[in-house]
């Protein structure tokens, strides 16, 4: 109601760059829509090839969000308590695998993890590991890439929050970690669920360090990115089974965003 | 009030702990717990706190102090959440500080709980699952606890509010549920910083009455800081006064306000206190001689305090002549006032206030900055010696 008051205030002109900008956003997937067969598209979307790559994409999207939770929670929480100079550094260091092409990540875990790299050979002659193109390492370049995401997120709950109620906690006869669980966690919720869509998100999305560091082997590291990419490129399944399968992710991520936006307390119904 | 009633002089570096006397009103259900004795010092800031403090088991010290004087900083050493630079914090004969020896016991096992002006309910829970916090935070199963918040949620008058989040709460049932929440964790000492400072005058009246009664209830030790002198007077058994980071002033609280020792005191007592020395049975000070009723032992130039209310003050335009009168002095006016019943008149040197009515106001006809003439009886002063 008060929005459309303030809108009469903005310059006309802007709306002509501000329609562009949807257009921009909206008519790809309008054309992808269009392109949908639908009278191969159950077909298409239920094949085993695609079947599979959703499995696949589903599962490790899932183990790397667990992943990132695991770790990403905890580097939260030293971030947001940490003093500013050492938070900036490690902020810093947690927005680089942000910032940086896929691609570069993908070959960086390859010289890590790699059987020609030290820790790859340590993996393989202690171990009897051999993590490069396996489902492992698709969790891994997902975890690379969708860390940031969740890590931000939460410490940016965590540091508003304040140590306030953690310190009433404390005279409260809490220990530190009965605290975390009981006080810091619940109230940085919001940013908790923020921070793990976006992730499950990015990690599902994942093409570029997958490619590179776990390959595409159907049924073990083709995930739907993957899937969808071999298949536009003609190998495999059909260009329509691309689309088809773009499609499934399209409507996984609004799926995702609806059920965000219905869980968020007092949001626009 | 005998001056031998007066009780600590926490002066710095006195060992306060002997002197940690039982409430003379107050029935001590739990004489073994919160017996607390601190001796501390920390400098931050350009801001120095050196203090002793002692609490006997049961007992209400009251701390008053103008903003800035270091209350608040007194209770976060206490409560574990600062550090000091020097000293040693014991409670109930176990050692929770110790510089000299790294001892620093952590804020959640000290058993001292506290409590500020902001309520701080946990806002995801339920007032009773505020209560419940303590008792589940020591390891008391879900069911138990939850029982013991209803209990307390009763005693503090919520017993129908236990579902309700803390924003569904007015700000006077959020301190009751913060009160019940701090004691239902059972502390040996509950730490109050101004609790009573954000709510409304007339909810102050009940929620000071109810925290009287658990306190006493419970026989928790507590230390209330304030600067409202009613806290002192209705909660507290002794009043310590701490200005610029020292206890300048401690005992019996109707003992520390009869006898102020220090300006801060005088000003929340309501009283107008001259600092000088002892001269006979009057106090030299300013270039006067306030002329008294001494109610201590004086000793000739020891330094000592005269004490009359505003309203003993007589104010005149021109030198009162012919009376009895033996306090006579002119001092400027700084301010008036308005006060019930007429006006308060602030002076430069000595700083005092007299209180006069609207229609000897209007018929002195004076004016900030303008020289008044003062008196008062002899009979209405009363001089102390300042140890």
């Amino acid at each position: 109601m008060s929005g459309r008051g303030a809108l009469r205030d903005i310059p006309p002109i802007v709306v002509v760059p501000a329609a562009l900008a949807v257009a921009v956003l909206v008519l790809p997937l309008v054309a992808l829509v269009a392109r949908v067969e639908w009278s191969t598209f159950v077909a298409d979307a239920t094949s085993p090839e695609a079947m599979s790559a959703l499995g696949l994409s589903l599962a490790t999207a899932t183990a790397a969000t667990a992943c990132c939770l695991l770790l990403g929670v905890p580097l939260a929480l030293v971030i947001a308590r940490a003093s500013p100079g050492v938070a900036g550094w490690l902020r810093a260091l947690v927005t680089i695998p942000l910032v940086l092409p896929p691609m570069v990540g993908g070959i960086a875990l390859l010289f890590l993890l790699g059987r020609t790299s030290l820790v790859g050979q340590a993996l393989e002659l202690g171990l009897g590991l051999r993590l490069p193109f396996t489902t492992a390492a698709v969790v891994i370049a997902q975890v690379f890439v969708a860390l940031p995401f969740l890590v931000l997120s939460v410490e940016g709950t965590v540091r508003a929050a304040g140590t306030g109620y953690e310190r009433v906690a404390a005279t409260l006869g809490a220990s530190r970690w009965h605290a975390f669980r009981r006080v810091t966690l619940p109230l940085a919720a919001p940013g908790l669920v923020a921070g793990t869509v976006l992730c499950f998100a990015r990690a599902l999305g994942e093409f570029g360090a997958t490619a590179l560091f776990a390959g595409n082997a159907a049924g073990t590291t083709r995930t739907m990115p993957l899937a969808i990419y071999t298949a536009f490129n003609g190998a495999g399944v059909s260009q329509g089974a691309a689309v088809a399968l773009s499609l499934v992710l399209l409507v996984v991520a609004v799926v995702i965003l609806v059920l965000v936006r219905g869980w968020r307390p007092g949001s626009a119904a | 009030m005998a001056p031998g009633e007066r009780g600590v002089n926490a002066s710095a570096g006195q060992g306060a702990g002997t002197r940690g006397t039982a409430s003379p009103h107050r029935t001590v259900t739990d004489a073994s717990r919160g017996a607390l004795t601190a001796d501390l010092a920390l400098a931050r800031d350009g801001f120095e706190l050196d203090v002793s403090v002692a609490l006997g088991p049961g007992e209400v010290l009251a701390l008053l102090g103008p903003n800035g004087a270091g209350k608040s900083t007194l209770l976060g050493l206490l409560a574990g959440l600062l550090r000091p630079d020097t000293g040693r914090v014991v409670l109930d004969g176990r050692v929770l500080d110790e510089v000299a020896a790294t001892t620093h016991v952590r804020p959640e096992h000290r058993r001292i709980g506290l409590l500020g002006q902001d309520p701080c309910l946990f806002p995801h829970l339920t007032a009773a699952q505020n209560v419940a916090f303590g008792p589940r935070a020591a390891g008391r199963p879900r069911c138990e606890a939850s029982e013991l918040a209803g209990e307390w949620l009763d005693r503090v008058g919520l017993g129908g509010f236990a579902d309700r989040r803390p924003a569904e709460l007015s700000g006077g049932q959020r301190q009751r549920a913060a009160i019940a929440r701090a004691l239902a964790a059972a502390p040996a000492v509950l730490l109050l910083d101004e609790p009573f400072a954000s709510l409304d005058a007339e909810i102050v009246i009940d929620v000071r009455r109810m925290l009287r009664e658990q306190l006493a209830a419970t026989g928790t030790s507590a230390i209330v800081v304030s600067h409202d002198v009613l806290d002192a007077v209705v909660l507290a058994d002794r009043t310590a006064v701490l200005e610029r980071g020292r206890i300048v002033d401690e005992g019996v609280t109707a003992a520390v306000l009869a006898a102020p020792r220090s300006p801060f005191t005088a000003a929340i007592a309501g009283v107008n206190l001259v600092l000088g020395a002892a001269a006979g049975d009057a106090v030299l000070a300013a270039g006067h001689r306030f002329q008294g009723v001494a109610v201590d032992e004086l000793h000739d130039g020891e330094p000592a305090a005269a004490v009359f209310r505003p309203a003993s003050v007589i104010v005149a335009s021109r030198r009162p002549e012919g009376t009895s009168l033996r306090n006579i002095w002119s001092d400027r006016i700084t301010a008036i006032d308005p006060a019930p019943g007429g006006a308060r008149l602030r002076f430069e040197a000595p700083a005092l206030q007299a209180d006069v009515t609207a229609a000897a106001l209007a018929e002195l006809g004076l004016a900030p900055g303008d020289d008044a003439w003062l008196a008062v009886k002899a009979a209405e002063v009363r001089v102390h010696a300042i140890d």
